[in-house]
């Protein structure tokens, strides 16, 4: 419940308890001003063009985010505990990467390429958490050398070139493995919703994940701690918790998110390509910090970095439907988490 | 040795809003002469110095600077003026990336009139000066950051000398010494004294004092309460005024001892300090007292898992207890509400009903799934109980006044049956009327468990407790029944008395 109660000495502001206290249009404002933004474009957007308000440009939008909203989603476990992860995006390429080498070069199945992308997302994931609580590198400057590190170590295998069934390999022969059916599935998959052939299947996975990690972050007792380590971290420890340990794990979900988007990525691409994904790390992060302003949380939570996440996705399909050219997408990106961070560190900030 | 007074102040008083923090403060300093000023948490020791160096302005009264009327409006006017300050700090003192001699003659840099120009043999010879005249014996091109602390206090001092100060504030230097280190330290400042600066000296420590003080002026809720300046010094009596009890009766309520649920034995905190034992009976209430730094602290986060002890061993319940997580301790039913409780207490982005539940969240939760609402009916009935002032158990915890935040953060530990339950300083920052709630609440509550308090306020533990153990030099050297406290014998204890007959 947030109040005004901060502006006046509390001693004054004792009111018998049934009075609801109510809420004031600056509250209104802070608590819903991003939600009725957001239900003001897609109305706009609905009325300025054609075709906006259909199912099928929904399920477009929400596919346009799902690999930005996943890593976004883990991003947001490092934010809980006031960590930061950067290596994000570079996790993603680098499982995508390793998919097509598995299936391609190794001539494995879906499974094992899925299990090995998992793996190294959470190893990495572990490798991020113990450089930063026990070498004691801060979190930035771990995640960003992870970053760097990963984004060489990716193109070593196949020495700087992309991976797709037939490529020629450095010794000469072609590569006999191709991408598994049931893995491309993962990409191009259209589950039947009402209408036939509508919800891809990176959607399906996006939507399981946020209401995973957000129901582990609000309501069980390890995102509790984890928001408390975030808060103030000296406090969790004298409370018992193992503060560490929750930063760690907080790393490891982050790797293994990214991994998960890494995968999606892959499958819809159908080939290991070094050039792409190299917008995934600032999209998602962005949409992260946009989810501090949803519901005036003035913190990351997961239900906030999926409406950031669908935000952004909302206002690129709508300008990109009303023929904004589409070089004009990162800078209206950018405004978008300007005016999130400044309403999140300026309007709520002032409590404090 | 004909002694001039230097700095005179007169009258002086400082509020900050309703909050009045010195009181007609009259002080006279005077060259070649240590004045150690004693005070109490929160009793206006550092007001009057940042008063006294520019950092405040004064409401009331007057200070005069040899016979002339000094007011500086910037800490940089005090210090042209002859008024310099050491803070406690010390790596406030010095740059610690650059070497000696350049911290030398920091100061000197950055005077305008020079050019812009770094003149490497100039520094040298100039820091070699300074140097030579502080008779410090340093390697110039050392390092600061390479240094022992002590050099480096000693490096801040000297540079500070280089102004050529009348006055000098030292506000606790030897607070990350330790006492070889402050030796040094000490030398170095009875050459201070020699060469008639007027020195200024804020300390805790005992040892501190009785090597240097001249005099001793205790300060007490923002008032000069005592003045000791006839030989011998009356360290006792320097105690007792900054403690300020006035000698109350032990309440009546102290409870005949029971079977010890805990007992601690041989038990050394540190390296250097005499083992000591400890045994605390079920339902007794047990204040620990003692000057500040003399490991009230590290007793307490040890018994609770924080650190662990040089030697020693603790028994809980008949059986060994040896936490090494707080996890542990609060396990075995040991809690400890910890001191300064913004940073080790209070989870600032939550409400009270979730900081109530934090250490406890295994026991609301059902199969990891926290059960708000079981949370939310501990934390009423501790909103109930305690008097917390609030509208609900869902308020954030920052729009809560200091008394109620503490009383939220004792309520937490009270909420669930201990064994043991430790508090340290719970009564900083809080009212009076708060203050006594939360006494009230502790031994209302105090039957199922052994109750440790750790005070420096003598009279805190007067009235709280049922026992009185006093901590010096980290060992426990003195121990009372409050019924029959005898008074002489406890300050003498807080002072240190034993100690001296030691040294």
């Amino acid at each position: 419940m947030r109040t005004e109660l901060a502006e006046k000495p509390v001693a004054e502001a004792q009111q018998p308890e049934s009075m609801q206290p109510s809420l004031t249009l600056r509250e209104i404002a802070i608590r819903y001003g991003f939600l009725a933004l957001l239900f003001g474009l897609i109305i706009f957007f609905s009325l300025a063009t054609g075709g906006f308000a259909s199912p099928q440009a929904a399920v477009f939008i929400l596919q346009s985010v799902s690999i930005t909203g996943i890593l976004a989603l883990g991003v947001t476990a490092t934010l809980v505990v006031g960590g930061f992860d950067l290596s994000i995006g570079s996790v993603a390429t680098s499982a995508m990467m390793a998919a097509a080498y598995m299936m391609v070069i190794l001539e494995q199945n879906a499974l094992v390429a899925v299990l090995v992308c998992l793996a190294i997302g959470a190893f990495v994931g572990l490798l991020n958490g113990l450089i930063i609580c026990y070498m004691r590198v801060p979190d930035l400057l771990a995640t960003l050398g992870m970053m760097f590190l990963l984004i060489g170590l990716q193109r070593i295998p196949t020495e700087g070139r992309s991976i797709a069934s037939g490529m020629t390999l450095p010794d000469g022969s072609a590569a006999e493995g191709t991408f598994s059916p049931a893995f491309l599935a993962l990409g191009r998959h259209r589950f039947d919703f009402f209408i036939e052939n509508l919800v891809p299947a990176s959607v399906v996975v996006l939507l399981v994940l946020a209401v995973l990690i957000w129901f582990f972050l609000e309501y069980t007792r390890f995102g509790r701690m984890m928001y408390a380590v975030g808060s103030n971290a000296r406090a969790a420890e004298f409370a018992g918790a193992p503060v560490n340990a929750y930063k760690i794990w907080a790393y490891v979900i982050s790797g293994v998110f990214a991994s998960i988007g890494g995968i999606l990525l892959a499958a819809r691409l159908g080939r290991g390509d070094i050039a792409s994904g190299t917008n995934l790390l600032l999209d998602s992060v962005a949409a992260a910090l946009i989810g501090f302003a949803v519901l005036g949380a003035a913190k990351p939570n997961a239900f906030g970095t999926a409406i950031g996440a669908l935000f952004v996705g909302v206002l690129l399909q709508g300008l990109t439907m009303m023929n904004v050219p589409y070089y004009t997408q990162d800078f209206v990106k950018g405004a978008v988490l300007v005016i999130a961070l400044v309403f999140t560190f300026a309007l709520l900030g002032r409590r404090n | 040795m004909a002694q001039s007074v230097v700095f005179n102040i007169a009258g002086l008083g400082k509020s900050f809003g309703p909050n009045t923090v010195l009181r007609d403060i009259t002080l006279a300093l005077r060259a070649g002469e240590v004045t150690v000023l004693m005070g109490a948490n929160g009793a206006g020791k550092s007001t009057l110095v940042k008063i006294m160096s520019g950092v405040h302005q004064a409401d009331r009264g007057a200070m005069q600077l040899e016979g002339t009327s000094f007011l500086p409006g910037t800490p940089a006017e005090a210090m042209r003026a002859g008024v310099v300050t050491v803070h406690q700090n010390i790596d406030d003192g010095v740059v610690s990336a650059l070497n000696v001699a350049t911290n030398l003659v920091l100061d000197r840099l950055n005077n305008t009139k020079r050019g812009i120009l770094f003149n490497p043999h100039r520094i040298r010879s100039e820091a070699r000066e300074i140097a030579e005249q502080m008779d410090l014996s340093l390697d110039l091109s050392a390092n600061v950051n390479e240094l022992p602390l002590a050099d480096r206090q000693m490096v801040a001092i000297a540079r500070a000398m280089a102004h050529e100060p009348k006055v000098m504030i030292l506000d606790e230097p030897t607070s990350s010494l330790s006492s070889k280190e402050a030796d040094r330290l000490f030398a170095f400042i009875d050459r201070l004294r020699e060469r008639g600066v007027a020195i200024l000296y804020i300390s805790h420590r005992m040892s501190d004092i009785r090597r240097l003080a001249d005099r001793i002026v205790s300060l007490r809720d923002g008032r000069i309460t005592g003045l000791f300046e006839d030989e011998p010094l009356d360290y006792e009596g320097a105690v007792n005024a900054m403690l300020g009890q006035e000698l109350s009766a032990g309440h009546a309520a102290a409870c005949a001892a029971s079977e010890p649920i805990f007992t601690a034995s041989g038990v050394q905190l540190a390296p250097g300090a005499s083992p000591f034992s400890l045994a605390l009976g079920m339902s007794e209430v047990v204040a620990i007292t003692g000057l500040v730094g003399v490991g009230k602290t590290q007793l307490a986060e040890m018994l609770y898992g924080l650190r662990h002890p040089l030697a020693g061993s603790m028994q809980l319940d008949g059986k060994p207890y040896a936490p090494r997580t707080p996890a542990d301790a609060i396990r075995r039913g040991v809690f400890l509400v910890a001191k300064d409780r913004a940073r080790t207490g209070i989870v600032p982005d939550f409400n009270i009903y979730k900081n109530m539940s934090l250490p406890f969240l295994p026991r609301f939760s059902f199969f990891s799934i926290t059960q708000r609402r079981a949370e939310r009916a501990a934390a009423r009935a501790q909103i109930e109980n305690m008097g917390i002032v609030c509208r609900s158990e869902r308020d954030d915890l920052f729009t809560l006044s200091g008394g109620n935040q503490q009383k939220v953060t004792v309520a937490r530990w009270l909420s669930q049956p201990s064994r043991m339950l430790i508090l340290d300083e719970p009564f900083q920052g809080v009212d009076i009327a708060a203050r006594h709630d939360i006494a009230a609440k502790l031994r209302e509550s105090a039957k199922e468990r052994a109750t440790l308090l750790f005070l420096t306020e003598l009279d805190e533990a007067l009235e709280t407790a049922d026992r009185i153990l006093v901590m010096s030099e980290h060992t426990i050297v003195g121990e009372h029944r409050t019924s029959e406290v005898d008074m002489a014998r406890l300050l003498a204890e807080v002072a240190g008395a034993n100690m001296q007959g030691a040294a």
